[in-house]
């Protein structure tokens, strides 16, 4: 019964969306106020009706009911109440279900946060919010209803996928999806500028909270998933260049670069087109996302769902939202005002700069993913484009744009001069380049690169350090004056430096675990043991456990460093009942100095086993530095000013002018 | 402020710095590609191919095929495990070695894409064992060899009555 009103609520859910995309926007183009005001309630309507359907599917779940198609391929009986719910979303239908329901979720937002809105802009963008809609639920009812039944009902479901089961996986996608549809709403804002013809300093402040919350849901969504590889997949690594993983990182890419031109529009009106183009090409990317994991287009790890059916209608579904929006933008951007001209050395060229490679990178990633298909296409020949690709490319591009970083922050709006602030950055230079020799002294032999870039992580960090303490007059007036005034910093100012902070924390992680990991393997009987670093490995003993749904041995390991510490490590290689399917789950040790992660295989028919042990150096500054630029995200998105959609009079714009016209 | 003609002029002026920057990051970013693309890329090729077009040794590609059946075997020397198979395209077969622990998912009779190069013994020798799709999936490139061979169908349908008799 669940499913068939499941059914219709998603009928009526569409119904909801159809009326929000056609009432709005005749009224905003007649000034009919009685129309547009048919926008919100639609949209809470919408909400409501996807939220009914995703709740139905949910139920289903929960029952265990395999006469839901859905249900039967990709959950079981015995699987942990957890992995039910998060089986909701691990395959195509459901997952689709998700994404409509935060899109709903998003225009409802729009509806209710965006009420001092102009109305006819307000109107408009709900009005595209539906139209996205209408797309995916028509999608949804013609070739993948989450709710078809079987006519056999089987007697168990068919198990999810069991390197799925994962607390990590259980949360990567729905934060995916909020960054991927939360991106829709300034896709949607720049599509209703594009036909209100006007783009300003208001505008952008309407658009950069909403930007700013699709960005930090996106981060969030892009590190569990690195997480998740990292600790479930166990081959040591934490990116791949995977074409889904490119897939994400696409629109990461641009929404960052978005965040930061809107800042350009909204401190200086100008930079308008542009950041209206990486409005559209953010939300082309989450979409291009969404359905090169759904289609399975291209070879990937991730291809859960090959269907080629399903293939015509998401073309023909691309075609029409990037081709229509880049054709809207083609006829109507000339009717923006061109915005002020700015100097070379200057806040904003510092952010053009970080736009122009942040863009060129997306584009170069965009080229590694879809290099293999087209050669296929065009010239008939099979090729893969591998990491080392993407290193080379996508590092060099970086060095260029750390730099701006590094400089641009403390840049001054309108002029400034690069005299001034490389001398305000000599002490800072210096001691990168004391570290980066000390790097150099104890890596020596061990190439350049990993020198030069230890040696800008720091100095990216330092950099971002000493904006802070110029900030808060540190040491220039007495400390209890400093502190003060770091505690009446803005919390827009907080998150830039949260955000850059992070960065560079991350930036740090990122370059030591790269270069410096270690692997070693060796097939060992009880009792062996092995080193690796400055560790060495004991295999005490191996048992035999069983979960609920899998069996597994577990390997006992000693560890002991070269001080004679030691504890203990518990590996497992488990075979799931459903579906005869081995994993590995290792056994990690994280430290801030490094990772030490332990996989055990089993060897059938001799009392022997396979170790593989990798050494990461400073792996968790990773995840460190990702979680404070999500945190930054999250205090600049409470800030007074970025309330979400509650755009401020001239009043209060005004009265805050002075204090935060320095905060970004 | 300036005149307003030269007000005019100026933007000319930096517009065209601005354009002339993006164009030189842009063609310095599409070097860069074409050149590394030419180290990274990876050409594919299934057993028949390697045959067909002589691949010579010591050249970096991926091989996909099936795993034949009762082909696998390993041994441990010195405490490195040596993994040894046959992989088919029901049409030619190559045999593959590889050095160390094999991904959960490797199963004789089912795809596997495996990144290597032949030795002069014609033995490929594989770097990286890619297998981490899952039980259900083949990787495309298999697919379509499997379909030039002439092979799918019969794929198919041992999978399908493999899947009927469990």
């Amino acid at each position: 019964m669940s499913a068939e009103l499941g059914h219709v609520f998603l009928v009526l859910a569409l119904g909801m969306a159809i009326i929000q995309a056609i009432f709005p926007m005749i009224g905003a183009a007649r000034r009919d106020g009685r129309m547009m005001v048919l926008g919100p309630p639609a949209a809470y309507g919408q909400f409501i009706f996807t939220v009914g359907a995703f709740l139905a599917l949910t139920y289903s779940y929960l029952q265990s009911d395999f006469s839901v198609a859905v249900v039967a391929r990709n959950s079981h009986s015995l699987k942990p109440l957890i992995y039910k719910i998060s089986g909701v979303w691990g395959n195509h239908e459901g997952s689709l279900l998700l994404w409509v329901m935060f899109l709903a979720l998003f225009g409802a937002m729009v509806a209710r946060f965006g009420r001092n809105l102009p109305k006819s802009l307000q109107a408009r963008v709900l009005s595209i919010q539906a139209m996205v809609g209408i797309g995916f639920f028509l999608f949804m009812l013609i070739t993948s209803n989450p709710f078809d039944r079987l006519a056999n009902v089987p007697f168990e479901g068919n198990g999810l996928n069991p390197l799925l089961q994962d607390p990590g996986l259980a949360f990567h996608p729905p934060f995916l999806y909020l960054g991927y549809v939360g991106l829709s709403v300034a896709f949607s804002f720049a599509i209703a500028a594009l036909i209100e013809g006007k783009v300003d300093p208001a505008w952008a402040r309407w658009v950069r909270p909403w930007t700013l919350l699709a960005w930090v849901f996106l981060t969030i969504g892009i590190v569990l998933g690195s997480w998740w590889a990292y600790y479930e997949l166990g081959w040591g690594g934490w990116w791949a260049w995977d074409p889904v993983e490119n897939a994400s990182f696409m629109p990461w890419l641009v929404a960052t670069a978005l965040l930061h031109s809107a800042i350009v529009v909204e401190k200086r009106d100008t930079l308008k087109s542009w950041t209206i183009l990486l409005a559209i090409i953010a939300f082309s990317f989450s979409l291009l996302g969404t359905f090169i994991v759904r289609s399975g287009v291209l070879t990937s790890v991730h291809a859960f769902a090959t269907d080629p059916e399903r293939g015509l209608f998401i073309l023909m579904f691309l075609a029409l939202v990037i081709g229509g929006s880049f054709l809207l933008f083609a006829l109507r951007s000339d009717r923006l005002q061109a915005g002020g001209l700015f100097a070379p050395v200057s806040r904003e060229s510092g952010l053009v700069i970080n736009n122009l490679f942040l863009s060129v990178a997306a584009a170069v990633v965009l080229y590694g993913t879809l290099h293999p298909l087209l050669s296929d296409a065009i010239l008939g020949i099979k090729s893969s484009v591998g990491a080392p690709f993407f290193n080379l490319v996508f590092g060099l591009l970086m060095i260029p744009l750390v730099i701006t970083m590094g400089f641009g922050v403390h840049l001054k709006w309108k002029r400034a001069r690069l005299k001034a602030v490389s001398g305000k950055l000599k002490l800072v230079t210096l001691l990168s380049l004391l570290a980066a020799f000390m790097v150099l002294y104890v890596t020596y032999g061990g190439g350049i690169m990993p020198v030069v870039w230890m040696g800008l992580g720091i100095w990216l960090l330092l950099s971002m350090l000493q904006e802070l303490a110029n900030r808060i007059k540190l040491f220039k007036v007495p400390l209890k004056n400093s502190l003060d005034r770091l505690r009446r910093q803005p919390r827009s100012s907080w998150g830039m430096s949260l955000g850059h902070l992070g960065f560079a924390i991350g930036l740090i992680g990122i370059v030591a675990t790269s270069y410096w990991s270690q692997e070693q393997q060796k097939v060992m009987p009880v009792g062996d043991s092995m080193t690796i670093g400055e560790f060495t490995l004991t295999l005490d003993d191996v048992v035999a456990v069983a979960g609920p749904n899998y069996t597994a041995v577990r390997g006992a390991i000693t560890v002991t460093d070269k001080d004679g510490n030691h504890y203990m490590a518990y590996p497992e290689s488990r075979t799931y009942v459903a579906s005869p399917m081995t994993t590995t789950e290792g056994a990690v040790r994280t430290t801030l100095s490094e990772d030490l992660f332990i996989v055990i295989g089993e060897m059938q028919g001799s009392d022997r086993w396979g170790m593989r042990v990798y050494y990461k150096p400073m792996q968790v500054w990773l995840w460190i530095g990702a979680s404070i630029m999500v945190l930054g995200g999250f205090i600049s998105l409470s800030d007074r000013r970025y309330r979400i959609g509650s755009p401020q009079g001239k009043k209060t714009s005004q009265k805050n002018k002075g204090k935060q016209a320095h905060a970004v | 402020m300036k005149k307003p003609a030269t007000k005019a002029g100026m933007r000319k002026k930096r517009r065209l710095y601005l354009m002339f920057t993006s164009l030189a990051v842009l063609g310095l970013a599409v070097l860069l590609v074409l050149n590394a693309l030419e180290d990274s890329i990876r050409l594919f090729y299934d057993p028949t191919e390697i045959v067909e077009k002589g691949i010579k040794p010591g050249q970096d590609f991926r091989l996909g095929g099936l795993v034949a059946n009762d082909s696998f075997e390993r041994h441990e020397v010195g405490g490195i495990l040596v993994n040894k198979f046959i992989v088919t395209d029901g049409n030619e077969t190559v045999d593959v070695t590889y050095e160390g622990l094999l991904p959960d998912l490797f199963r004789e009779g089912q795809g596997v894409v495996a990144e290597g190069s032949m030795n002069s013994a014609g033995v490929f020798v594989a770097t990286e064992v890619l297998a981490k799709h899952d039980e259900n999936y083949m990787p495309k490139e298999v697919i379509d060899s499997l379909k030039k061979r002439g092979q799918w169908q019969r794929y198919k349908s041992t999978i399908t009555n493999k899947a009927g008799a469990s």
